[in-house]
């Protein structure tokens, strides 16, 4: 006894600098997903100081100018500063990227978890309609929202979130299923509580590892969904900067004679969508009590 | 004075792919006020489903509570709406569990669970309930409750878990509590300190408590009077010292016989109830006992023995041969 109380409260109330920088030694691969994370972040979040061009700005003095000292990454078709429009893209993705998953997300983990605690009926109903929803592809079912309610970003967002939900509420239903059987739960039913005070603050909590760690995988789908959209024309419109966008028309036109055109947009999608997997993946090690070395 | 809790002819049933399985099948008794009353029986003879259904927590599908009513301080729970429900649950009518180490919440401090009941029933503020929290933990004799209410489930021991349980079923001052197994996931030293606990906190504060439990010691030492359950049905039900000195259910014989005991001699081997419970998708007119009984007649095959009397002070049994038990025993 003496030695747990001694121990445990450290292990609660560790500092968070001790837990990053552990995180940092164990994790290097994660390290790096979240250094290129931090870094698009920085870039999103500051684009106006850090940009040293306007995005939308065309200067038909400067097209398809090759990478230079005055335009690190090279120029569009129209002159435009590509590394200033992939700065304004890395916003243009963040946002659509973290609302769809956490709207998406956090819709998935009321549904999933409601879904296994009243289960019967409900579950039922509720995981036949997720069935249907899963049975289209990411893309597709995003498409299909656009040609409905038709392109702008509020639009792109709603259909990137809402293929997200019935993939969230799966992964927490099943969590959300186990704990519904541990009697702390039948121990809160006989303390008089109501269902959603049940749900929100008994359940859930249980359920934040996996969820997290999906969270942070969804930010990286949603940013390749966008970016596909995008490109297919049916997600961001220009002049807006967007990796996507920047991906078609001059790019696939000038592929032969300017390559950087396509290359950098490319890169930068590939190596965000790269950072927030291997930083979701080096989470779900950290935080797996299982995996964590003692 | 009328008694606290009454339960009139209570059928509980599961509907299950394999048939309906009776798990309470028209149980009927008496709580008074500050009395403790033990229900026993081995797994799956309906105590834990009996006690759930007086809470209303019987999950629906497959359980449903056919008939029956529970009359509890003069309403009857069968009839209330889920609001009403749910303001008996924690608030007059208090649980404890038998698995100290599952029953809390890994995520929320002691603190939290125990004020959080309070808030919900008595709408009290957040210092007047830690301070309620702090003397709760006093009356269950934890050492320094300040610190103690900061800490989670994982850094206390079983023992100090199941104080904090009966703290929390304490907490709005219930007048009954039910404790399904409380010390069954215990080790004896400990269980023995809670089951003191209990029945000193009951007896100050004028609690009733149900205990379900298989330990016959526990019933001999603090209940008042007993239920035998088998197969969902009462089969003995009377004064904890008369079922104990004088059962008059085969079931009940056969129980007492299976216990150590220090009062009879060393070298006697202990002797286990022969057979299986019963199926109870697959009960006949019966008793459902006679498959194990070793007393059994024809007339235990034609139609269930009815709960009756034995002589005075609330001793009934049912069982056939209730009065011819203790001669047939000692020939047998």
């Amino acid at each position: 006894m003496a030695v747990m109380t001694s121990e445990a409260p450290d292990e609660i109330h560790r500092s968070w600098r001790t837990a990053a920088l552990g995180f940092c030694r164990r994790q290097p691969l994660g390290t790096f997903g979240l250094a290129i994370v931090i870094v698009t972040a920085i870039a999103g979040l500051s684009a106006e100081w850090i940009a040293p061009y306007n995005p939308t700005a065309n200067d038909f003095e400067a097209m398809t100018e090759a990478p230079s000292w005055a335009h690190w990454l090279g120029t569009d078709q129209f002159g435009r500063d590509l590394l200033s429009r992939i700065i304004y893209g890395a916003r243009t993705a963040l946002i659509i990227g973290f609302i769809s998953a956490f709207v998406g997300g956090f819709a998935g983990l009321v549904l999933g978890v409601g879904s296994a605690y009243f289960g019967g009926k409900i579950d039922l109903i509720l995981q036949r309609v997720m069935d249907i929803l899963m049975a289209f592809p990411l893309i597709i079912m995003a498409l299909a929202v656009v040609a409905i309610f038709g392109t702008g970003v509020q639009n792109v967002i709603a259909a990137i979130t809402v293929p997200l939900i019935p993939r969230c509420a799966r992964v927490v239903r099943a969590s959300a299923l186990s704990i519904r059987e541990v009697p702390y739960i039948d121990a809160a039913r006989t303390s008089g509580f109501s269902h959603s005070r049940i749900i929100l603050r008994h359940m859930m909590p249980n359920v934040v590892a996996p969820f997290l760690i999906m969270l942070t995988a969804f930010v990286g789908q949603a940013i390749l969904a966008e970016a596909s959209l995008s490109y297919l024309g049916l997600g961001v419109q220009e002049p807006t900067p967007a990796w996507g966008l920047m991906l078609q028309g001059g790019a696939e036109e000038y592929a032969s004679t300017a390559p950087w055109i396509a290359i950098f947009p490319g890169l930068a999608i590939a190596l965000t969508v790269f950072g927030f997997s291997l930083f979701g993946d080096a989470l779900r090690d950290a935080i797996d009590p299982k995996l964590r070395e003692r | 004075m009328p008694p606290l809790l009454e339960v009139k002819g209570l059928h509980t049933e599961f509907r299950t792919g394999a048939g309906v399985v009776r798990a309470v099948d028209g149980v009927s008794y008496t709580v008074h006020s500050g009395e403790t009353v033990a229900v026993v029986g081995e797994s799956g003879s309906g105590k834990s489903v009996g006690a759930m259904s007086i809470l209303r927590l019987i999950p629906d599908p497959p359980g449903r509570i056919t008939q029956g009513q529970i009359l509890f301080a003069g309403r009857d729970l069968l009839s209330l709406s889920t609001e009403e429900m749910r303001e008996v649950r924690g608030s007059e009518i208090g649980m404890i569990f038998q698995e100290p180490m599952t029953s809390l919440n890994p995520v929320l401090t002691i603190g939290r669970q125990i004020t959080e009941t309070l808030q919900q029933h008595r709408g009290a503020d957040r210092a007047t309930a830690d301070r309620r929290a702090v003397e709760l933990l006093n009356l269950v004799g934890i050492a320094d409750p300040e610190r103690r209410l900061r800490q989670y489930p994982h850094q206390l021991s079983g023992g100090m878990r199941q104080r904090i349980m009966i703290a929390i079923a304490l907490t709005c001052e219930p007048r009954l509590i039910i404790a399904d197994e409380p010390t069954t996931a215990l080790d004896v030293t400990i269980q023995a300190q809670i089951l003191e606990l209990m029945a000193e906190l009951t007896r100050r504060l004028n609690v009733a408590l149900i205990i379900i439990t298989h330990n016959l010691g526990v019933v001999a030492r603090y209940a008042k009077r007993v239920n035998v359950m088998y197969a969902g049905r009462l089969v003995e039900s009377g004064p904890a010292t008369e079922v104990y000195h004088d059962p008059r259910h085969p079931y009940t014989m056969a129980l007492l016989r299976s216990v150590p005991r220090l009062d009879r001699p060393r070298q006697a081997r202990l002797d286990p109830v022969d057979g299986q419970p019963p199926d109870l998708t697959r009960l006949d007119g019966g008793c459902a006992f006679r498959p194990r009984c070793r007393f059994a007649v024809e007339a235990c095959g034609e139609s269930r023995p009815a709960l009756e009397a034995i002589g005075a002070a609330g001793h009934l049994s049912a069982c056939f041969r209730r009065d011819e038990l203790p001669s047939v025993q000692v020939a047998a």
